[in-house]
Formats: structure tokens, sequence, C-alpha cells
């Protein structure tokens, strides 16, 4: 699946993203499973809040890091997250 | 055991509490105990809110509630209230009967996070046969009310002789409820069902025909509904590697409390399981004899012990050694390496012969004390 720049995204509502303290980590939950995130997949999937696209998301985290050229990562997390069905995209009607 | 050693020790992930041994289902391959009617007193709200809360805080963020039938307890809200403030990722595993949509609604607001609903079967006179009450349609209602509001919606379906001729008809009935996940579940053969196994273990060429049914209907589906296929371990040659390793991840309450690190651990003999009701969660964890007698490999007798892959499957599952063998520090004898394996052998030879002789047991209470007297 290709991922269009400006299409806003959001985490699925089939399962929930939380900071698990026991792990130090951020967690994916769903039913039967968990997936254990890095610190940078947990970063972009937190933007993925309904306000934010592709574009807006690698705006924040250039400034976040300080750093740049992330374009082409943040596109490949995103787009195995959608595949995944971790996130979605918000189809405008 | 020291404390010392707790630091490599890992913490438990998965609880599952079962609420209650009640249910007004009677399927003859049901996981509970053959004596579940003689066990004693169902652990009360405010032991159950303590489980939680202590399970919860060494680090337990999955959280099955079943039984039996959990919506027999009329405290389910408020425990899966408080199981949503400790932030549990919360599931009902349950068969769907007596479920309303009021119940449905409330259960949401006090912020359970998905139900799996089970099926015997996609049709209903076998569905209601095996189940032995009439249910059927209810629990294909139950399953549309689930997905209405809004719940990721889970339909599990236990495959075994009866009904795995119909995987198609499965496959189409849950994609047709609009399942987000299905799990079929090939029997585990404990407890009800090892008893009743002559009439639910599938021909190798069934389980063949099944598996290759659904493994392309999962190509069909992708993007739209997961499929959790639980092979049926007599067909394999390595046994499965039980519960993640024991005392690894899982963490399982029975009704009367007694902590066990599988479900079917109560089998096994003098393994003494502690109670929540005399120790703490911590405690039981990290320093109960039960939780530590299958930890890491120096229990194990040969040919696991010298076996390079026993850190791959942990030497299989405890309580089928014990079941097979009589022993339960021996190889699961579904691996081709144990000397018992041709016990697993003889048993899928069985299942090719007539199975009429024996009568079906169904899983409810006079059975149960019939057969445990
Ligand atoms: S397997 Fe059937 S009888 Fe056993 S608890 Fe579940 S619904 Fe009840
Ligand atoms: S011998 Fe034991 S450890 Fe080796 S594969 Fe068989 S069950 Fe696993």
């Amino acid at each position: 699946m290709s991922l269009q720049p400006d299409t806003l995204l959001e985490l699925s509502p089939l399962l929930r993203m939380q900071w698990e303290e026991a792990q130090q980590r951020y967690v994916i939950l769903y039913p039967e499973g968990m997936i254990e995130l890095n610190e940078t997949a947990a970063a972009i999937l937190e933007l993925c809040d309904g306000q934010h696209n592709l574009t807006s998301i690698v705006e924040k985290l250039e400034r976040k890091y300080d750093a740049s050229g992330i374009e082409s990562d943040v596109r490949e997390m995103l787009e195995s997250a959608l595949n995944n069905g971790w996130i979605r995209e918000i189809i405008a009607h | 055991m020291a404390g010392s050693e707790k630091s490599s020790l890992t913490k438990p992930r998965w609880l599952l509490a079962e609420l209650t041994y009640a249910c007004p289902l009677q399927c003859p391959y049901c996981s509970n105990p053959l004596d579940y009617a003689r066990l004693g007193d169902e652990l009360s709200t405010e032991e159950w809110r303590r489980v939680l809360s202590e399970a919860r805080a060494l680090g337990a963020v999955q959280l099955g509630l079943s039984g039996g039938e959990p919506l027999t307890r009329r405290d389910l809200a408020e425990i899966v209230t408080h199981a949503r403030q400790l932030g549990y990722y919360t599931n009902l595993i349950t068969s769907g009967y007596g479920l309303d949509e009021v119940r449905i609604a409330e259960l949401k607001s006090a912020g359970l996070d998905h139900i799996q609903v089970s099926i015997q079967s996609p049709e209903k006179l076998l569905n209601d046969e095996l189940a032995g009450t009439e249910s059927f349609e209810h629990k294909l209602e139950v399953a549309r009310w689930v997905k209405q509001h809004g719940y990721p919606m889970v339909l599990c379906v236990v495959i075994h002789r009866q009904n795995i001729h119909q995987m198609q008809q499965i496959l189409e009935m849950a994609d047709e409820l609009g399942a987000d996940y299905l799990e079929l579940a090939n029997t585990q053969y404990y407890g009800w069902a090892l008893l009743n196994r002559d009439h639910l273990l599938p021909t190798r060429e069934q389980f063949a025909e099944a598996e290759a049914i659904a493994q392309s209907y999962k190509e069909k589906v992708k993007g739209r509904m997961k499929i959790y296929y639980v092979v049926p371990d007599y067909y394999e040659d390595r046994p499965k590697a039980c519960m993640n390793g024991w005392g690894t991840t899982f963490l399982t309450i029975a009704p009367d409390g007694m902590a066990l690190p599988c479900h079917a651990a109560r089998e096994l003999p003098g393994l003494n399981c502690p109670s929540v009701r005399d120790f703490s969660i911590r405690e039981i964890w990290y320093e109960s004899a039960a939780f530590n007698r299958f930890r890491n490999y120096g229990w194990m007798k040969e040919p696991c012990r010298s076996c390079p892959e026993k850190e791959k499957d942990f030497g299989g599952c405890r309580c089928q050694a014990y079941l097979m063998t009589g022993d339960m520090a021996d190889a699961d004898p579904v691996c081709s390496k144990s000397p018992h394996h041709h016990r697993v052998l003889e048993a899928i030879a069985s299942t090719q012969r007539s199975a009429s002789d024996k009568p079906l047991f169904f899983r409810n209470a006079r059975n149960s004390r019939a057969l445990t007297g």
C-alpha cells in the first residue's frame, strides 16, 4: 500500500497503544497479542492521532530529534503499520 | 528459592482469570477439570480485585476473563472496571449464552476491550447438540451485537472430528458475521476432551484437508479477518512450546483461587499449586515450588536433557507428558524422539476405528461427580 503524504492517519480503533511501566516501553495491544515498540516506532505511532499526516509527522519528528532526511524511514514504518492494520487512513467523504 | 534469582526470571504478561466453573453449556471438549463440580468456593469480588492489582503490578497486561461461563458472575462489570483502571487489555472469553445488548453496552462502558464468542458449529443442529443446549441463533445474534458495539470481534470455533468437515462453512460464517479474528482451535486433549478423544480426534486426512481449506481462505480474507490456526499437536512430530515455557509468561487463576502455570496443571499430582488465598501473586510467581518446578532445564530427563531443540519447545507440555506417560518430567510424547511416542500413534490408530462403543461424556455436574467419585 502506498501512502499519500497529506492523508490523515489514526491508530486502528481495534487496538490500544500504551506505556508499560514493567517493560519500560510502549506496546500495542490487540486481541490475543502484544507488540513491543522501540522508541522510534512509538514516537511515530503516537502522532497517528487523526490530526497528522505523513508530512506533518516528519516535520514534527525532525524538529523533536533535530534530524533531517528521515522521510523515507518514516514512510516505510507507516506503510508497514498500515499493512498490518495498526493504523488507518482517514478518507474524507 | 533465593530472592537473588528474581532478576533472572521473566515477569508474567498474561493473566487468565477463570472466574467460575458454572456454565450453562456442556461441551464434551471443555478444558475445565473433570472434578470441577467438587472444587471449592469461588473467589469473591474483593479477592479478584486484589489478584488483578497484584498481577498488574508484576507486569501482567493481557487479561482473559473466562470460566466456565464468566457471564454467570454478577460482578463481571465491576471486575472489568477494576481491570481497565489498572491498564489491562481485557478479553471476555464467552459462549455468548445469556449475553444481551444491555450487558454488552454495560461492559463496554466498564472498559472491556474485546469479546471472544465461541460457536460450536455453523449448523444449528450440531451446534446445539455439542453445546448440550439450544443456543445457535442466540450466539449469532450476540456476535452481531459485539460488532455493532464497536468491539473487535473474535470468533472461536473448537475443531474436532464432529465439525472438521464443516471447515468451509465455518470460514464463511465468520466472514459473514464480520469477525475481525477467527480462532480455529484444534482440540487439545486434556480433561473432558481426553475422556472423549475417540469421538473428537480427526483423522490425519481430515485434518490435512481442513488445514488446506483454512490456509487458502486466509489469502481471501487478508486485510479484513485474521485467522489464528491452532494445530492439533498429535499430528506434529515436535511438541508445542507449551505456555511459552513454564512460569515465564502465563499465569492462570482458577475459580477457587488456585494459581496455575497452565490451566491444565491442576491435573499434575504432587505439584501442590498455591492458592491466592494464602499467598501474594509475587510470592506465587517467584517463590512457589509449583512455578519453579519446570523452569529452565534442570528438571529434564533424556531425551530432552541433551537435545539441541530443548530451547525451542522446552520439552513440550508437562500435562500431556503426565497424562500419557505417567511422569510429568518426561518428554511430551508428541515428540518423535520420545520413547512413548507410540502412545500418540496408538491414539490416532484407535480413532480410525469405530468410536461408537464408548459413550460421549458431556461436561456437566452430574458427570463430573460420577466420574471423579
Ligand atoms: S467449553 Fe463449553 S462447557 Fe466448557 S466452559 Fe466453555 S462453554 Fe462451558
Ligand atoms: S526430545 Fe525433548 S527437547 Fe528435544 S525436541 Fe523432543 S520434546 Fe523437544
